[in-house]
């Protein structure tokens, strides 16, 4: 932080030198106090720039055609389209999704099979007597099996991080997309946090996030909470009574029960008696507070919003008994009168009579959903996420206003937001640093990119920092430009812009975009021009395009024409086939990443950087490669 | 030093392309001599997975030992004090030894720069590796969504002093991504291997590049941008690739083993290097761990060789670097049915370094029988993780406001094992 601080005074020091430029004044934006209560009476930015504004906000960058079609259909037009997705056809995205077999498969019945071969295969190893020689007693069929729906369970986390970002690359839908990317942040999950994440996440994406993405933030809360990916990332489903309070119902030690229900019929002694031993565990207590403090702290009311610990605690009570099936009967939500306790408890003020069940949890939802801190802080964070790091307050209490007015209705908090004066200020206009996902999705899309059925491309985003569904810590990835700027994201950035450049990211052939395959022997200027509108919403500062422009265009000084395209490096890995080799290839690096977790990183392999191309060999580029390398890699490129 | 060589060569790039030096920005670097601080050096190393401890820092003297590993116990040392044999623990001092594949740690003992210490670990009751790793970065235990790692919040402790900000290598961590320990608001450089943290494109694309961030508005894409290529620069003029192991090191070829060299070679390359960071993986032994030979004997290998052959290629260095193992809980006492251990409590780690009171084995021992266990299966514990990771930032590396690093744990120094 301080240093940071030094580096800015340094800098404008520096900048006394005499150059002043017009985007300074949007670019320091993050460095100002928030605005002023008074408020704007009128949208600052020029027709042209709210066109592009839009495009980045509420879209994921433009493709090549997307600023025109805007402009003739009308900015707000456009915003209110978007505001209904489900009257957007998106036809292309639909039949792309064909490509992710295994998520169109019923996950509860693969998270089975996963449970299943596992209980069995321990079994069978235990009943071998098993020694320290070696894998005894599993057959090679049993093993090959088994490695089969391991490799099945890890393309689960491979097609749902790809498709996400194919998505945002191709989708109509874009502002339906941004909420998605939104709220999955909001309701931050960790894939990694054990074996079932992975299948609970394809249905918490599907089922749970995504038909309430503009819907009534109430029902989007309620969905997280019975959500069993949800429910398994903050402990919620081992939460139960305490020992020292009522119990609903009591325990039935031959019933199936819990996550290790159905367990001691089919184990050894051995196992039993460690199954026993977590059965009292469970039957001593156990409240697990961690749903319910981040429910408050993250979900709804914000850390500043006025409860106490024993707000957390009761909150919990309540929620106890919201719990999952056994994986081996598919998951799937349950409410278990064993598990919940049964005392009063008063929450926020309310008192939640003794001897109820799970409508104590659905209250709970009710008075937090609907409480006015929940309002200012989802408004707020809408804000931030749409329009600047320092959210005006004043905007602030407007939505927060409609968030209260309408029973939490998102669509017209966000209407609020993005139609408001402030959303279309010069302050805000191209002021907010881009995600590692916004800048390889925003390059994709002004590439013109067809989207990768292949996990690649999600893998190059993990390696700019900000891997999907992986940001381990409850409260998701952050929202500022500060906490995405460092030198080594910076570094990779470049190196990515050049990739891109350098045909090495799926989908995106440089010679084919539209609007610059046909300036490939046009002069450098010409092509500037292209790369700048394209890509860099259509104006750079004198000295940028002073860069953009140092550099020949061989092409141009031969009069050569246009070369046959370059054979792209990805050429041994085409998009959209062998999804089954590719997969298996493509995963070493999200294996990787499990073991870290499970067992560290891989004590022999190094790990690949997803951006080097065969044999690692820096690009090589000239003519409009150069110029759009340049660009993709500029400050201007990081922000939108 | 020689950094306004570095600086002054960047410019003379950018007038090559035809722009004029007038643009450029002083930077912060730029505007100060850079000077590698000749202070402390310390080394994280994460053991992600859960090592087992009782197999590692074998108490060989305990009388349930053997009782509760009847196929994977390390054997008792053979009599003879000063033999060393593959089959069996290396005596520490008549009560401990260590799993034979350690035997590069016993020389270290000897000479008194090698701790270990035993039954230590997190207060939380979790056995799950999400969560203990998360804390035991975080510095939380039992406190999820704490924002930044330990790490990171002793550079903001420490981030008034001169030295500290002069140089973009004061924290490295050596992974793909930055670890949780060092994730926060100060600035830490995470790479896979130092020549990965280069630009990839020709020479005069690279001063290009250079060019736009040098120019245009004062703002943080481009001040961090700046100082990107101020340290791309500084570590290619460094280059600490030329510094080869050294007394005889021989580091394994392995991936943890090559990030122990590169380390060392930051180290020697004088460029500011304070927090170092690895973690090596491979400790999750549910499953056939084996005893002195087999699975965790493998990882152990490949551990304490990476290790030694760092702490011999530094020699005198030695003097300025602390070496922190760590592991995010133990496994249980017993062994379970696949000759192997499940999740478990306490765990063992290890301080090497010159201010390190080595040459014993610390922390208080709680026993392995049934009533002294852990919820009647694992080692209990003795020694909070953050009562070491206290001692040996404020012993060794100066940090004060302990409170602020590790918030929440109010434990006294008076507490303290002293190790540094």
């Amino acid at each position: 932080m301080k240093r940071r601080n030094s580096l800015l005074i340094v800098g404008a020091l520096g900048l006394g030198a005499g150059v002043t430029l017009p985007c300074t004044t949007t670019a320091q934006s993050t460095a100002r106090p928030a605005a002023s209560p008074a408020r704007l009476d009128h949208r600052e930015l020029a027709a042209d720039q709210q066109v592009i504004h839009v495009l980045n906000r509420l879209a994921f960058g433009a493709r090549p055609g997307d600023v025109q079609k805007i402009r003739a259909l009308g900015v707000d037009k456009w915003i209110d389209q978007q505001l209904h997705p489900e009257q957007i056809d998106d036809q292309s995205i639909e039949a792309f999704l064909n490509h992710y077999d295994i998520l169109r498969e019923d996950q509860g019945q693969l998270l089975q099979e996963y449970a299943v071969a596992q209980r069995d295969r321990r079994l069978v190893k235990r009943q071998a007597g098993d020694t320290t020689q070696g894998p005894g007693g599993v057959s090679r069929e049993d093993s090959m099996a088994f490695q089969q729906i391991q490799l099945k369970r890890r393309q689960v986390g491979g097609q749902l991080q790809s498709s996400r970002v194919a998505r945002a690359v191709i989708s109509n839908r874009q502002l339906d997309e941004v909420m998605t990317d939104f709220w999955l942040n909001h309701f931050n999950i960790f894939i990694q946090k054990g074996p079932p994440e992975a299948y609970y996440l394809t249905e918490y994406e599907r089922d749970v996030i995504r038909p309430h993405a503009l819907g009534k933030f109430r029902d989007l809360l309620e969905a997280v909470a019975k959500s069993p990916a949800m429910l398994f990332y903050l402990d919620n489903a081992r939460s139960m009574v305490d020992s020292t309070r009522p119990r609903l119902a009591s325990i039935d030690r031959n019933q199936r029960f819990g996550p290790l229900g159905g367990q001691l019929r089919r184990v050894d002694p051995g196992q039993a008696q460690q199954i026993r031993q977590r059965l009292n565990q469970l039957q001593n207590g156990g409240l697990n507070e961690n749903y319910g403090r981040e429910l408050l702290e993250l979900h709804t009311l914000g850390v500043d919003g006025g409860y106490t610990q024993k707000d957390v605690i009761n909150v919990a009570r309540a929620l106890t008994g919201w719990t999952i099936k056994p994986p081996a009967q598919g998951g799937g939500f349950i409410f278990r009168p064993q598990m919940h306790d049964a005392g009063e408890k008063i929450v926020l003020g309310h008192k939640l009579a003794a001897g109820r069940g799970i409508e104590d949890g659905e209250d709970v939802l009710d008075i937090v959903s609907r409480h006015p801190s929940t309002a200012h802080f989802i408004s707020e964070k809408l804000v931030r996420h749409f329009v600047s790091d320092n959210p005006p307050k004043a905007l602030v209490d407007q939505a927060a206003a409609v968030f209260m007015k309408t029973d939490g209705d998102i669509r017209e908090v966000v209407r609020t937001i993005v139609t408001s004066n402030e959303f279309f200020s010069q302050q805000a206009y191209r002021s907010k640093v881009k995600s590692p996902f916004e800048v390889v999705v925003s390059a994709m899309r002004a590439m013109g990119a067809q989207p990768d059925s292949t996990p690649r491309t999600a893998q190059v985003i993990a390696f700019l920092g900000e891997p999907i569904y992986g940001h381990q810590a409850p409260n998701g990835y952050p929202d500022t430009g500060d906490a995405w700027m460092n030198a080594g994201a910076i570094l990779n950035r470049i190196n990515f812009g050049m990739s891109v450049a350098a045909n090495r990211i799926p989908g995106a052939r440089i010679n084919e975009v539209p609007g610059l395959d046909t300036l490939l022997s046009a002069s450098r200027a010409k092509q500037v021009d292209a790369v700048v509108s394209l890509m860099l919403g259509g104006s750079v500062s004198p000295d940028t395009r002073a860069v953009l422009m140092s550099g020949e265009n061989p092409l141009l000084a031969s009069g050569a024409p246009a070369p046959a395209p370059a054979a792209p490096e990805m050429a041994a890995q085409p998009p959209n086939n062998e999804m089954m080799q590719q997969a298996q290839g493509a995963q070493n690096a999200r294996n990787a990443q499990n073991r870290r977790l499970q067992q560290g990183p891989s004590p022999q392999r190094p790990q690949g950087n997803p951006l080097a191309g065969r044999n690692g060999a820096v690009p090589q580029l000239n003519g409009i490669a150069q110029v759009v390398g340049l660009a993709l890699g500029s400050p201007e490129f990081q922000r939108h | 030093m020689q950094r306004r060589a570095f600086v002054k060569s960047g410019a003379l790039a950018l007038v090559t392309i035809g722009l004029s030096p007038s643009f450029l920005r002083r930077t912060a670097f730029g505007a100060q001599m850079m000077q590698a601080p000749k202070g402390k050096t310390l080394i994280c190393l994460f053991q992600r997975g859960a090592a087992d401890a009782l197999n590692i820092v074998v108490p060989h003297g305990d009388k349930s030992y053997y009782g509760l590993r009847p196929t994977i116990a390390i054997p008792r040392p053979s009599g003879l004090s000063g033999t060393i044999s593959r089959d069996a623990a290396i005596d520490l001092d008549g009560f401990f030894g260590l799993h034979p594949s350690l035997a590069p740690f016993k020389p270290l003992y000897d000479r008194g720069l090698l701790a270990p210490v035993h039954a230590v670990g997190s207060p939380s009751t979790t056995r799950s590796h999400f969560d203990a790793q998360d804390y035991m970065e975080t510095g939380t235990p039992d406190v999820k969504g704490t924002p930044d790692g330990w790490l990171n919040r002793y550079l903001a402790v420490k981030g008034t002093c001169d030295e500290c900000k002069i140089t973009p290598f004061r924290a490295v961590a050596l992974t793909q991504q930055t670890p949780r320990i060092m994730e926060g608001a100060n600035e830490v450089v995470a790479m896979n291997s130092l020549d990965e943290f280069t630009v990839r494109a020709t020479g005069s694309q690279v001063d290009r590049l250079e060019a736009l961030y040098r120019t245009g508005s004062a703002d943080l894409v481009h001040g961090t941008g700046t100082e990107m290529f101020e340290a791309v620069r500084m570590l290619k003029a460094a280059n600490p690739q030329k510094y080869l192991p050294r007394n005889g090191a021989e580091y394994p070829r392995s991936q943890f083993g090559q990030r122990l060299l590169q380390i060392a070679q930051l180290i020697k390359a004088d460029v500011g290097l304070e927090i170092a960071f690895a973690d090596v993986g491979g400790w999750d032994t549910h499953v056939n761990q084996g005893s002195t030979n087999g699975q965790l004997a493998g990882r152990l290998d490949d551990f304490a060789q990476s290790i030694a052959a760092l702490v011999t290629d530094l020699g005198d260095k030695m003097g300025d670097v602390v070496i922190l193992t760590m592991s995010e809980f133990g496994r249980m006492a017993r062994e379970n049915g696949n000759g192997g251990t499940d999740h478990g409590h306490a765990g063992a780690l290890f301080v090497i370094g010159g201010d390190v009171k080595g040459g014993k084995v610390h922390g208080k021992w709680p026993g392995l029988e049934q009533d002294q266990l852990y919820e009647g299966r694992d080692l209990a514990l003795t020694t909070d993780f953050r009562s070491v990771f206290s001692e040996v930032t404020a012993r060794h590396l100066g940090a004060t406001k302990l409170d602020k690093i590790f918030p929440g744990f109010n434990a006294p120094s008076s507490g303290w094992l002293g190790l540094v």
